[in-house]
């Protein structure tokens, strides 16, 4: 489980003429239009863009759970979606999904149970429970009701479960929305722990750009496409800016004007 | 499937059910209340309320079970857990079998209770073995469950989730025969009557209160409200998407 060629060999996410189209009415909307990209494997890629512009579409089918995928996407060396791939990839989604009527440790023995089911796996799935919840430094509240736990923390407890079973490539969506400043950097510290320790590689998405900094590389993504893959340092020596999002907002102006002089023209 | 993973999920949704004590209160409690209130209602005839408290037997499990298992499957739907599991390696069968078996063994409470009551404390004169009329009542909560896993995939709310109540489980009250025999029913209703299971399930109980052997009527209605429960069952699995539009 150490450290696979970090950066290195096939890409863990490989994306080439991907397009998803959405809604079931006579005139599906398309979402995410003809785009190519690769997630290196055992890094941290943002994927950061306004909302609203198909970051989550992408997520979910990157894991499999959006219909109308078309173009090629491989994950882990396997088509989206393929059953083997559903104990590989650890998902949060954007809002909390846990049992909000279990205490935080019910929730994750009952994830764990799926993930590793059998009575010979119990003293390993007590294990991953027992890491889980530390890794999310809930410890102390391990035996509260999710219901009763403040909106930062059930979001950790559903990042607790997609940690379970220790994955090759963790989705998240949005994870550090509405967490205070402490807790951010600290969630953040462990993104980078897991990405270190265990050769994990992890997609993260955000629509807060500061996070873009605390990323190996970015994925800016806006109104279906993508607008630039790049380190952040390489990103903002392109576009001479000081911080990614003023590089962000530059390469939209660019787009904009761009699109101008094509219909002017 | 997976029996370990169909275990697990038996028990997450019981322990779900324990931290809400008052609902398990209602499920087991209320049949009972409305049998005892049956009796007195009927306490100049003993012969009504042998044939509607029978009847109510079997129809109690299900109507609970409809609404504790549509609502229980929309909160999992709306929740975000439902996307979670299916991204996760949980057959469709395992998590259906999951709740089939956690709310069965409420429905076997339920009817112990009721069952019981009637019988022993409220003089319900039953010909039959009381084990049969358990049996009735036990399919009836696995069709409960089948029909309300269904209608959840229609309801985008809780709202529209109760309302599937009176709309599914209504026509089948009025036309199961509890309220007049469903010989005597126009013959158009009394042809929709022949293809709704809840007839079966008043027909089975009818069977038990009035015969002291089984019945090749009794193995019938069984076997129909049975295969009921399984293709709605069926139905509702096809409805657990793994995939969002």
């Amino acid at each position: 489980m150490m450290n696979k060629q970090a950066g290195e060999g096939p890409a863990a996410v490989h994306a080439r003429g991907l397009t998803v189209r959405r809604g079931t009415g006579r005139t599906p909307r398309t979402v995410i239009a003809d785009i190519a990209f690769d997630v290196p494997r055992g890094r941290i890629t943002g994927l950061l863009g306004p909302s609203g512009c198909g970051k989550s579409t992408l997520l979910r089918a990157i894991v499999g759970t959006q219909a109308h995928v078309t173009g090629t996407l491989d994950v882990l060396g396997r088509p989206a979606g393929h059953p083997d791939l559903r104990s590989r990839i650890g998902y949060v989604t954007q809002a909390p999904s846990v049992y909000d009527d279990l205490t935080v440790r019910q929730n994750l023995d009952y994830f764990a149970a799926i993930l590793d089911p059998g009575r010979a796996a119990a003293a390993r799935r007590a294990d991953a429970v027992d890491r889980a919840i530390t890794d999310v430094d809930l410890t102390a509240r391990a035996g509260a009701l999710a219901g009763n736990l403040s909106g930062g923390q059930r979001s950790r407890v559903s990042l607790a479960v997609a940690l379970l079973g220790t994955p090759e490539l963790l989705v998240l969506d949005e994870p550090t929305v509405g967490l205070d400043p402490v807790l951010r950097r600290d969630l953040w510290n462990l993104f980078h722990a897991i990405a270190a320790t265990r050769g994990a590689t992890i997609l993260v998405s955000s629509h807060v750009m500061d996070e873009a900094e605390r990323c190996h590389d970015l994925l800016l993504m806006r109104e279906g496409r993508i607008l630039a893959q790049d380190t952040p340092d390489a990103l903002r020596a392109r576009t001479h800016c000081a911080t990614v999002e003023e590089g962000f907002l530059r390469l939209v102006d660019e787009a904009d004007t761009l699109a101008a002089q094509e219909q002017t023209r | 499937m997976n029996a370990a993973r169909t275990a697990a999920t038996a028990a997450r949704v019981l322990r779900q059910l324990r931290h809400d004590p008052r609902s398990i209160a209602l499920m087991v409690l209320v049949p009972v209340l409305m049998l005892t209130l049956l009796r007195f209602v009927f306490d100049g005839s003993p012969r009504t309320f042998d044939s509607i408290g029978a009847s109510l037997l079997g129809i109690f499990p299900l109507i609970t079970m409809f609404l504790v298992t549509s609502i229980a499957t929309l909160r999992e739907r709306t929740s975000g857990t439902l996307e979670r599991l299916l991204a996760m390696p949980l057959g469709k069968g395992d998590l259906i079998a999951g709740y089939a078996l956690a709310f069965g063994a409420v429905a076997v409470v339920q009817s112990l209770l009721a069952t019981g009551l009637a019988l022993w404390a409220l003089g319900l004169d039953v010909v039959g073995s009381p084990w049969l009329l358990l049996l009735v009542a036990l399919l009836d909560a696995l069709l409960g469950t089948a029909l309300g896993l269904f209608v959840s995939a229609f309801a985008a709310s809780e709202f529209q989730a109760v309302q599937f109540m009176p709309a599914v489980i209504f026509p089948q009250l009025l036309l199961c025969g509890l309220f007049a025999a469903r010989s005597t029913m126009h013959p158009v209703l009394e042809g929709i009557s022949d293809v709704l299971p809840m007839s079966y399930a008043v027909d089975g109980m009818t069977q038990v209160l009035t015969h002291t052997d089984m019945t090749a009527d009794f193995v019938r209605d069984v076997v129909i409200v049975a295969a009921c429960a399984v293709l709605v069952l069926a139905l509702g699995a096809a409805t657990l998407r793994r995939r969002t539009p």
